[in-house]
Formats: C-alpha cells, sequence, structure tokens
C-alpha cells in the first residue's frame, strides 16, 4: 500500500499492484493507474521542468489537457516516445518513464539559472536579444538556442511498430463518452441510426467517474454507467475508446485515433500500435465537455499546486489523495466538492480561499461542519517551497485593495478559475464562439458542419442538465439524419453538483506585480506579465499577442491557458473580452504520432513503385536503379567490382561499337484514334501531321498554351486514323489529361478516342551499328532493310513469334529499332534478343548510358534541359514546328513580346578546356573577375563524360548562347572556375550517317 | 476530404477522385491570331480569384474521367453545385439562399 493511496477507492484494481520505473527508480502502481496518478500515490509530484525557465513542475490535471507531466516513455528498441503526457499513459508491467528537460538531475537541473535571469527572458525576447553582432547568429546564437529549445528528445530508432488506418461510415459520431455523450448515443440508436461513440479514456462515463456519489434515476452513478454500457451494446453502439478526435474537416468527415497497445503490458504478436480513422459521419455530436482553468498568481506552478477538479479525479477515480494538507482557491463553486470528498477521505484541508466576497450558503454550512477555514474574498498572492508547495499567502481584498497577508501551511494548493467548454473540434470546422457574459466563456454560436453540442460544451455544469441536454441532442441529430425519434428521456439527478463561479484576470497583489511569477501558460513558461508586456509593445491582436509571447503555442495549444491570456490581454487593452477575441483551434486536438499519419504509406508502401515486365531480368542481372517518376528503372548494370563511371562508358561503348539493348517500355504511350485523329495531332502538337504516310514516324514537340515547351517523342502514323502517340516517361499521364481537356472542352466536335497505351506494350530498344544483324533474323512478315524499312518507319510484324509493332527510330545516335510487344511478353523478346545479340556482345545498357548517349547528339531531355520557360525557339528546335499550321497549342504565345525577344536564354554545347566534367546546375558567367554578385547568364542542364568524344560534353542554357558560339564563358565553382567553350549540341556524328545505314 | 458530385456518374464521391482543373468558363479563343498580345495574355493568365462562389472545372479523373464545372465558395470550401461541361452557369439563387 502506498502512502497516498485510500483502501478500496477509486476504479483501480487493488489487489493487481503494476511495478514501473521513473528516473530508474521502482514505483508500484495499481492497475487501471495513470503514470501520473501511480506517482502521486506514491508521493511524488515533481515530474519535469518546465521549458523556459526549468523550474520545477508537477502533474496539474489529470487529463489529456496537461502541460507539465511530460515523459518519455519507452519498452525496448524503437519503442521510445517523448512528451507523453503522465495524466493520460495508463500504467503497464515494465513502463519505462523519465522526466524531461532537466540536466544533470530532476531534483538539481543547471538551466534553472534561466529562472533567476526571467527578467531577460520576458516576451518576445529572442526577437530582442539575440540580433546583434550579426556575425554572432550562425555559429552563436542559433547552435544554442537550437540546443535549448524544445521537449524532450527526438527518438534516434526506426520506429518497429505498424499503424494502421481504416474509413470508417456511421449516421451519428458521438464524440466524448460522458453523461451527455452516453445520452445522446443511447436516444440516437434508439431512433434505429448507427451510432459511433468514441472517447479517449480507457472507459465510459467522463467526469461521473469522478463523482461516484451522484445518483442518476435512483442508480449509483457507477452502477449507472454499468447498465448503460450494456444497453449501448444492446442498441448496436460501436463503443471506441482510447480513441481521441483529433480533427473535424469538411462535410462531417472526423479524423480518429485509436490507441491500441500503449496500456497493454505485452506487445501482441504483429498488433498495429495506432489506428487513424477516417469517419464520414451523417451527423455529429459533440459531446466533449469542459476543461477547468487555473487561477493566475504568483507561484501557481509549483509542484503541488493542481487544479481542484483534478484532485477530486485522482480521489474518486483513482483512489488518491494529492496530499496531506490541502488549501483550495477558487472562484467557483466546483471546487467545493473536491475539498470535500478530499477531507471525507482523509485528507486536511486547512482553507478554502474563495475569490467572491459570498460563498454560496450551503457550501458555506458544508465547510463549516468539517471544520474548514474559509477565506471570503480573499486573494492569494503567493507560495512557497522548492521543489513541493510548502505554504500560501493569503489576502483579503475590501473594495480592490489587497490587504494584509496571512501565510498557511500546505502540501498541495488545489485551485479553479472556473471551467472552458471544449469546443476544439468545433472551432476546427469554423463554427463561431459568442462570448456569454453570464458565464464568462465562449459558447458554440453559428455551426458550419451537421454537428450538435451536448452538455458542458454549451455551458451546462450539472449533471442533470447535461444528461437532459445529451438526450435532445442525440434525438436532434438522429432526426436530422432522418430517423424517427422516440420520447424524450427524462434523467432525474439526486446529489448533483451544480455550480457557478466568476472568471478572472490575474488575482490582485499587494506586491509588486511586475515580479509576479503568474503563470498563464506553464507548457511554455507565459506569465501575465508577458502578456501586459505584449500589449505595451503594441501588439493589438490578440493573433500577435499570442506569437509575440507563444501564449497558447505548445503541444497543448492552450488548453488551460486560452481564456486567461484573453482576460488579461483584454484587460491591458482596456477592450471588453469578446472585442479582443480567441486565437484559432487547429487540429489535431491533442499531439498525434507521424506513425498513424503515416500508416501504411512507409518502407516500400510509402509510394507504389511501377515496374517494367523486364525489371526481374534487370534485378536479376544486377542492375542498380533509380526512380523515374513512379517507375523504378535499370539505372545501369555494373559488372563485379565495377564503378558507376566504368559501367556507364563501357555501355556507351558497346552500343557505339557494335549493339545496346534497352528497356523503354516506361515511355508513355498513348493511342489517338478517329476519324478526326490527324486534325486533333495537328492541333495538339506543333508538328504537321496530316502529310505524314501511314507506316512513318515524325519528332513531335506538345507546348503548353504559353508556349513553353511541355513534352516530346516520337510519333507514328500506324493508319490514316490512327496515331501511336510516345511521351517522356514522366509526362504520359499529364499529356494524356492535357489530350482528355482539350478534347472534352475545347473541341467535342473531333471525333477522337484516346485511350493510355502505357501499360499494354513492353518496349525494347536495340541500338548499335549491329542492331539489325541482331534484329533481322527474328523478324516475320517486315523486310527491314535500310531501303525497305528506313530511319524514322513503323509497321507490326512478328519478332521472335511475338506480335510486335517495330519503331525504327534512335535515341542514341546509332541505327536504332524499337519493339513493342504486348506487355507479357516483354521478358520473351529481351531473352530472345539477348540470345540473338550474343554473338555480337550485345550489351544491356541502363538509363545512364541512354543518357549520355542521346546527349552526343544534342537530344533534349524535356524537364531536364528544358524547365518550364524553355520555347522551341530557345531549344534550336524551330524545325518541329509546321509553319503553315494556322493554329497549335501554344503558337500564339510564341509571338508573344516577351517569347521574341533578343537575349533569351538558348541552349547550347559546353566542353572544358581543362577536360573537367562540369556539374549540373553550375551557374555561367561570362566575366570571372567582376564584382560579387556576379551576372549569372545561365547554367549547365547536362553534364556527362562521353567515352564516344574522349573528353567531358555538357549543355547549357545561356542567354543569346547561339550567337556565341566559339566564345569563352566561365564556370565558377567552389575552389576553381572552369573556362568552357560554347558550341553545337551536336557532338557526336553531326551529319546523321551512323543512322542512314 | 470534400464529397463531390460528379454530375455524368451521378453520384458523391470523395475528393481523391477527382483533379482540379482551373477557373470554368474561359473560351479557347476561335482564332488566337486575331487576338491582340493584351488580349492573348488576359486569355493565358488573368484569373477572377473571387472571394465567394468559384466556377470552377474539376475532373473526375479516377472515375468517368470527364471534365466537368463546379460552383465552390471559395470562404467555406463548400461546393454549391456541379455541372456538365458545356452547360452554361448556373443560376445561383437558390444556392445562396440556402446558405
Amino acid at each position: 500500500m502506498t502512502r497516498f493511496r485510500v483502501e478500496g477507492k477509486g476504479r483501480v484494481e487493488h489487489a493487481e499492484p503494476v511495478n514501473f520505473t521513473f528516473d530508474g527508480r521502482t514505483y508500484t502502481g495499481l492497475r487501471g493507474d495513470t503514470v501520473a496518478s501511480a506517482l502521486l500515490a506514491n508521493g511524488v509530484h515533481l515530474i519535469g521542468r518546465s521549458f523556459k525557465y526549468h523550474r520545477p513542475r508537477g502533474t496539474v490535471t489529470a487529463g489529456s489537457e496537461e502541460p507539465n507531466a511530460l515523459i518519455s516513455t519507452s519498452r525496448g528498441k524503437g519503442r521510445y516516445e517523448p512528451n507523453t503526457r503522465a495524466t493520460v499513459q495508463e500504467l503497464r508491467e515494465g513502463l519505462v518513464a523519465e522526466s524531461q528537460n532537466r540536466w544533470p538531475s530532476l531534483n538539481f537541473d543547471i538551466g534553472a539559472v534561466n529562472d533567476k535571469a526571467y527578467m531577460l527572458f520576458s516576451a518576445g525576447f529572442y526577437y530582442k536579444t539575440f540580433m546583434w553582432p550579426k556575425s554572432f547568429w550562425n555559429k552563436v546564437y542559433e547552435p544554442i538556442i537550437r540546443a535549448a529549445a524544445g521537449l524532450g528528445v527526438s527518438p534516434g530508432e526506426e520506429d518497429p511498430d505498424r499503424y494502421s488506418s481504416r474509413y470508417l461510415h456511421t449516421d451519428i459520431l458521438v464524440i466524448g463518452a460522458g453523461p451527455a455523450g452516453i445520452a445522446a448515443a443511447k436516444s440516437a440508436a434508439q431512433s434505429g441510426a448507427r451510432v459511433t461513440l468514441v472517447d479517449e479514456n480507457r472507459e465510459i462515463g467522463g467526469a461521473l467517474l469522478s463523482d461516484p456519489r451522484v445518483k442518476i434515476d435512483d442508480i449509483g452513478a457507477w452502477d449507472w454507467l454499468s447498465a448503460q454500457l450494456v444497453e449501448l451494446e444492446e442498441l448496436g453502439v460501436r463503443l471506441m475508446m482510447h480513441t481521441t478526435a483529433i480533427g473535424y474537416y469538411h462535410q462531417n468527415m472526423v479524423g480518429l485515433c485509436e490507441k491500441l497497445t500503449d496500456h497493454l503490458d505485452e506487445l501482441p504478436e504483429g498488433a498495429p500500435r495506432e489506428r487513424l480513422w477516417r469517419v464520414r459521419a451523417g451527423q455529429v455530436v459533440l459531446a466533449q465537455g469542459a476543461l477547468e482553468k487555473p487561477l493566475v498568481f504568483d507561484g501557481n506552478d509549483r509542484p503541488g499546486v493542481m487544479l481542484a477538479g483534478s484532485a477530486q479525479t485522482y480521489l474518486n477515480r483513482y483512489g488518491v489523495r494529492v496530499g496531506d494538507e490541502a488549501v483550495v482557491v477558487t472562484s467557483h463553486d466546483s471546487a467545493w466538492y473536491g475539498a470535500f470528498d478530499l477531507a471525507d477521505a482523509g485528507t486536511e484541508i486547512t482553507a478554502i480561499v474563495d475569490t467572491r466576497d459570498t460563498p454560496r450558503a450551503d457550501l458555506a454550512r458544508e465547510a463549516e461542519r468539517r471544520g474548514i477555514r474559509l477565506f471570503a474574498g480573499h486573494t492569494v498572492t503567493g507560495t512557497a517551497g522548492r521543489l513541493r508547495v510548502k505554504s500560501v499567502r493569503v489576502n483579503p481584498v475590501r473594495d480592490g485593495r489587497v490587504g494584509a497577508a496571512v501565510t498557511v501551511r500546505c502540501d498541495c494548493l488545489l485551485m479553479c478559475g472556473g471551467w472552458t467548454p471544449s469546443l476544439h473540434l468545433f472551432s476546427h470546422t469554423k463554427g463561431s464562439l459568442k462570448w456569454d457574459e453570464s458565464q464568462n466563456a465562449y459558447l458554440p454560436d453559428h455551426r458550419s458542419e451537421a454537428c450538435h453540442i451536448a452538455g458542458a460544451g454549451r455551458g451546462l455544469w450539472s449533471f442533470e442538465a447535461a444528461l437532459n441536454d445529451g438526450d435532445v441532442a442525440g434525438r436532434a441529430a438522429a432526426e436530422a439524419a432522418g430517423f424517427e425519434i422516440s420520447d424524450h428521456a427524462r434523467f432525474a439527478v439526486a446529489q448533483d453538483r451544480p455550480g457557478t463561479g466568476v472568471t478572472h484576470k490575474e488575482l490582485p497583489t499587494d506586491r509588486d506585480a511586475g515580479k509576479a511569477r503568474a503563470f498563464i501558460d506553464f507548457q511554455n513558461d507565459v506569465t501575465a506579465k508577458d502578456i501586459r508586456l505584449a500589449v505595451r509593445e503594441g501588439m493589438r491582436s490578440i493573433e500577435h499577442v499570442k506569437r509575440y509571447t507563444t501564449n497558447g503555442m505548445a503541444t497543448d495549444q492552450g488548453k488551460m491557458s486560452n481564456i486567461n491570456g484573453l482576460m488579461i490581454a483584454a484587460d491591458a487593452l482596456g477592450e471588453a473580452p469578446p472585442r479582443v477575441g480567441l486565437t484559432t483551434f487547429r487540429p489535431p486536438y491533442t499531439p498525434t504520432t507521424f506513425g498513424a499519419f503515416a500508416g501504411y504509406h512507409r518502407g516500400a508502401t510509402f509510394e507504389l513503385t511501377r515496374r517494367t515486365t523486364i525489371d526481374s531480368w534487370a534485378e536479376e542481372h544486377g542492375a542498380v536503379f533509380e526512380p523515374v517518376a513512379q517507375w523504378r528503372r535499370a539505372w545501369y548494370f555494373p559488372k563485379v567490382g565495377e564503378s558507376m563511371d566504368a559501367a556507364v562508358l563501357r555501355e556507351c561503348t558497346a552500343t557505339r561499337n557494335s549493339v545496346g539493348i534497352f528497356d523503354a517500355s516506361t515511355l508513355g504511350k498513348i493511342e489517338v484514334a478517329g476519324p478526326d485523329a490527324a486534325e486533333f495531332m495537328n492541333r495538339m502538337y506543333t508538328n504537321p501531321w496530316t502529310k505524314l504516310a501511314p507506316g512513318r514516324t515524325r519528332y513531335g514537340l506538345l507546348l503548353g498554351e504559353d508556349g513553353f515547351i511541355r513534352d516530346d517523342g516520337v510519333i507514328g502514323r500506324i493508319t490514316d486514323d490512327l496515331f501511336h502517340v510516345t511521351t517522356t516517361t514522366g509526362g504520359a499521364a499529364r499529356v494524356l489529361n492535357m489530350m482528355e481537356d482539350y478534347l472534352q472542352t475545347e473541341w467535342p466536335d473531333l471525333t477522337v478516342w484516346l485511350t493510355s497505351m502505357t501499360e499494354h506494350w513492353a518496349v525494347v530498344a536495340l541500338n548499335g551499328p549491329n542492331a539489325r544483324k541482331v534484329l533481322e533474323p527474328l523478324v516475320e512478315g517486315l523486310d527491314i532493310s535500310h531501303d525497305a524499312f528506313p530511319h524514322m518507319s513503323v509497321a507490326d510484324c512478328k519478332v521472335s513469334g511475338l506480335p510486335a509493332r517495330l519503331f525504327r527510330l534512335s535515341f542514341t545516335g546509332e541505327l536504332g529499332f524499337e519493339i513493342n510487344v504486348p506487355a507479357r511478353h516483354g521478358p520473351t523478346l529481351w531473352k530472345a534478343l539477348m540470345e540473338a545479340g550474343a554473338a555480337h556482345d550485345i550489351c544491356p545498357y541502363g538509363t545512364e548510358a541512354m543518357h549520355v548517349l542521346r546527349a552526343e547528339k544534342g537530344y533534349i531531355i524535356v524537364g531536364q534541359d528544358t524547365d518550364g520557360t524553355v520555347t522551341p525557339e530557345d531549344a534550336g528546335l524551330n524545325w518541329a514546328i509546321g509553319k503553315k499550321k494556322p493554329d497549335f497549342v501554344g503558337k500564339r504565345s510564341l509571338a508573344r513580346p516577351d517569347l521574341v525577344m533578343p537575349g533569351r536564354k538558348q541552349l547550347v554545347g559546353l566542353i572544358t578546356e581543362n577536360g573537367a566534367k562540369l556539374e549540373e546546375g553550375a551557374q555561367i558567367v561570362l566575366d570571372p573577375n567582376q564584382p560579387k554578385p556576379m551576372k549569372m547568364v545561365g547554367h549547365v542542364t547536362s553534364s556527362y563524360r562521353s567515352a564516344a568524344l574522349g573528353h567531358p560534353i555538357a549543355m547549357a542554357l545561356i542567354e543569346g548562347g547561339r550567337d556565341l558560339m566559339g566564345d569563352i564563358v566561365h564556370v565558377p565553382l567552389p575552389g576553381v572556375t572552369h573556362r568552357a567553350r560554347i558550341t553545337d549540341t551536336n557532338f557526336y556524328d553531326p551529319e546523321g550517317a551512323r543512322l542512314q545505314v | 476530404m470534400l464529397l463531390i458530385h460528379c454530375p455524368y456518374c451521378e453520384e458523391t464521391l470523395p475528393e481523391a477522385e477527382f483533379a482540379y482543373a482551373g477557373e470554368a468558363h474561359i473560351d479557347r479563343p476561335a482564332d488566337p491570331s486575331a487576338l491582340s498580345d493584351e488580349e492573348w495574355r488576359d486569355y493565358l493568365f488573368i484569373r477572377s480569384n473571387v472571394k465567394g462562389p468559384h466556377f470552377e472545372r474539376w475532373r473526375h479523373v479516377h472515375g468517368c474521367a470527364r471534365f466537368f464545372n463546379a460552383v465552390r465558395d471559395t470562404v467555406s470550401d463548400k461546393f454549391m453545385t456541379t455541372y456538365k461541361a458545356g452547360d452554361p452557369r448556373p443560376d445561383l439563387t437558390a444556392e445562396e439562399a440556402a446558405q
């Protein structure tokens, strides 16, 4: 039995101890505990150090709004998580927990010197302190700030857990399984609707779990909850516990994060750790309750100072007294009930300090009956105690004047500044909030989604009111979802605990308010003074105050601090709170793991990988792959011990000297068919197509309407009304989309059908002087001699017995064929060609050799040598434009003033004088001795070593480049400036003789 | 994730099936060569960028693959209506009244 555990009390299993460690020391808690409740049962309040001032901090809440009690948890390799809320993490056997943000130890932390120097760390201190000298920025300030910033330590190992994701469709989603949510789910389900009820806790009940003495319809609260569990199941309600609604999106889509294993002693084999649900709900009922506010006074952050309602929760739900001697300070009736429960459980309530002059008479009588000293109309002006609160200063307030202090001894101080309706999810939908003068709270106003808010979320404070309101909301949701509704259930609650209160800015003090350490945002260490300073320094908008002070910007998103910050900012601005307004809440409601968002999208399933049918051959033969769009393509085929450079040079040489074989299956392929196919091609592509005879092919150039190059590829005319269009690998989907766009919306009068054939055909390119010798014996039904089947021809035939569409074309400058066969025959064709080519030392080559071979010929790659601002003229491709055509996509733009302006960047060749290979992307200058910043006239787009030429080559876009043929330009790189001569881009066989064999 | 009604499939389906395709009702000029540089610039680049109901094109790219038009309120990000390509701009009075 631990010191502060109350025998038999709470919903924990007193017979089931659970061992865990905190900062290396072993503790014992009970099944059903959270880490926080187990530590409190052992008398441990101090649990961490604060972010900025490294002040000792203790658990302050009992829920997911906790700002202080952040720990790191681990359970073996890779299963480490920082910034876990100790108030949420359920105890499991062997759990390893560590405190954070302290060095060398939690009790003695060097960083606490920041606390003594707090005057330096006021609002906006980053902006003020680290400005000068400028040279200190990169080397001094930033490393120090980065080292000091952030809570916890990022995991350093790969997460071995799996995360899953699912969709769910439901008629009605009820968020929050407290009294309002339970009542709503029941009444909605009684109508026959499919109802889903979610709650972040391990069991239903919400605030009822902390108030066992309440009686609903003459049944004790906890018995009533047991009965509800049965009823909900009978009604078919889908109940999801450990499930947090993290975001509320358009059209009633709600994101849920379900935690599946963090609370289990043993990890089930293969079970996902978390599951992300995307729920589409017909109607949503928000029954998220309310969050208690702290009071703002000097020293309100010491370990032992906590929310009164949370102390009540620890007592009634976990059977833990949070101390032996408690002082309660409150501006709301609710804290009185907690004080009575604690007093009845054996904690001495030394005093109740109520800021209101006249507490409710029945409460005062109850306090008197228990012998509790009452300070009505008093304030709290300070606390003492280093690692745990040991006393509190209490002062009378009369007519706004603060009188003399008395010091009251305590080992815990329970505060309550009223309650804030939890409307975060409602705010995600841009639902508007309205300030309620009587409650000093924001309540839901205009809804933008099909949702209903019930219970404390709209300011109803008693159990009876919440239950009946939940029932109404459930029925309203069912009716709106089209179901027939039953009669209103009437809940009667005995020993209910209704209450009211007032909302304060910081409490008045008899001391220098400028020196008060009165915290608003505990996690980001923002004090009342910081807010006032921000306003004095000119911040007027609450959004600016928030960013300047970082109030509400911590991982708790200001769940505790928001309204207190607003009250103080409004006071400093001399405005009413509703005129100042709230900052925006954004998803997620509570911190959510990256794993949950990533789900299945990690490792091999991060993105789909497209593979050609020949891919497995390449893999078996040792290819190194590179990603190209979504494809993985064979990059080069190294022999054992061979470097990439050596492999690529070997592949290039083999192709130029004999024959190379290349998997070109990833090329985009689109069939353009129909009586108007030629007219459609004329309008889409720059080239003329009318006179292209069936059986012939042409290089096609596609522009955007803005005149810039979008794509290119060889296009064959198969018959009068059928074109076989090829596109770049990455551009296939884009080109088809563009074609469909024009066809469907601009020229619906054309009779044309477009079909993607990319995955229908496997394509093998055969290039080199011996290409025909390899291919010819395999071809049936076609004479492929040079005269009968000249360069730029296409025909259907059989190759190696397979139905084939054969192109004679070249992307290497050598005699070339591209053999298309139905995709399933790709490997058969490839192997047949490898076999037939063996006599000619046929060499498989990858995309890198393909790039080199095409660059030696000056063939561009769209997206590498062009960048979306390159016209046909810039790229030297004006020959591909059908000058006589009245119109094609992009034609008009080619006459725009900027596109005909002299001095545009043009594609040229570059050869370095010193034989160095330039870096792709390197900038080019005309005069290397000019002062910086230099005038950059262009950049290198492609650069390779060339086996055929014996020296590296490059292509570059250079302003007015074609007028500078033969000139020297300069390429400054770190440590060296290369001289390079501007040349034509066609480096190899410029006459094209090797194509005509 | 939005739900979008495809006027061809006559089904309301998740946004992931659709692709945005720019402002609607901008016809490609019949004879671009007859346009001045300024008129052609306006056709290419000048868009209404409205706050409120925006007429725009979408494509049901992972469905029927048809382009269609929609009216979406750029403030609330809600679709007011969708209609087939080539249909005239719908009268929004009823939709606006509903909002």
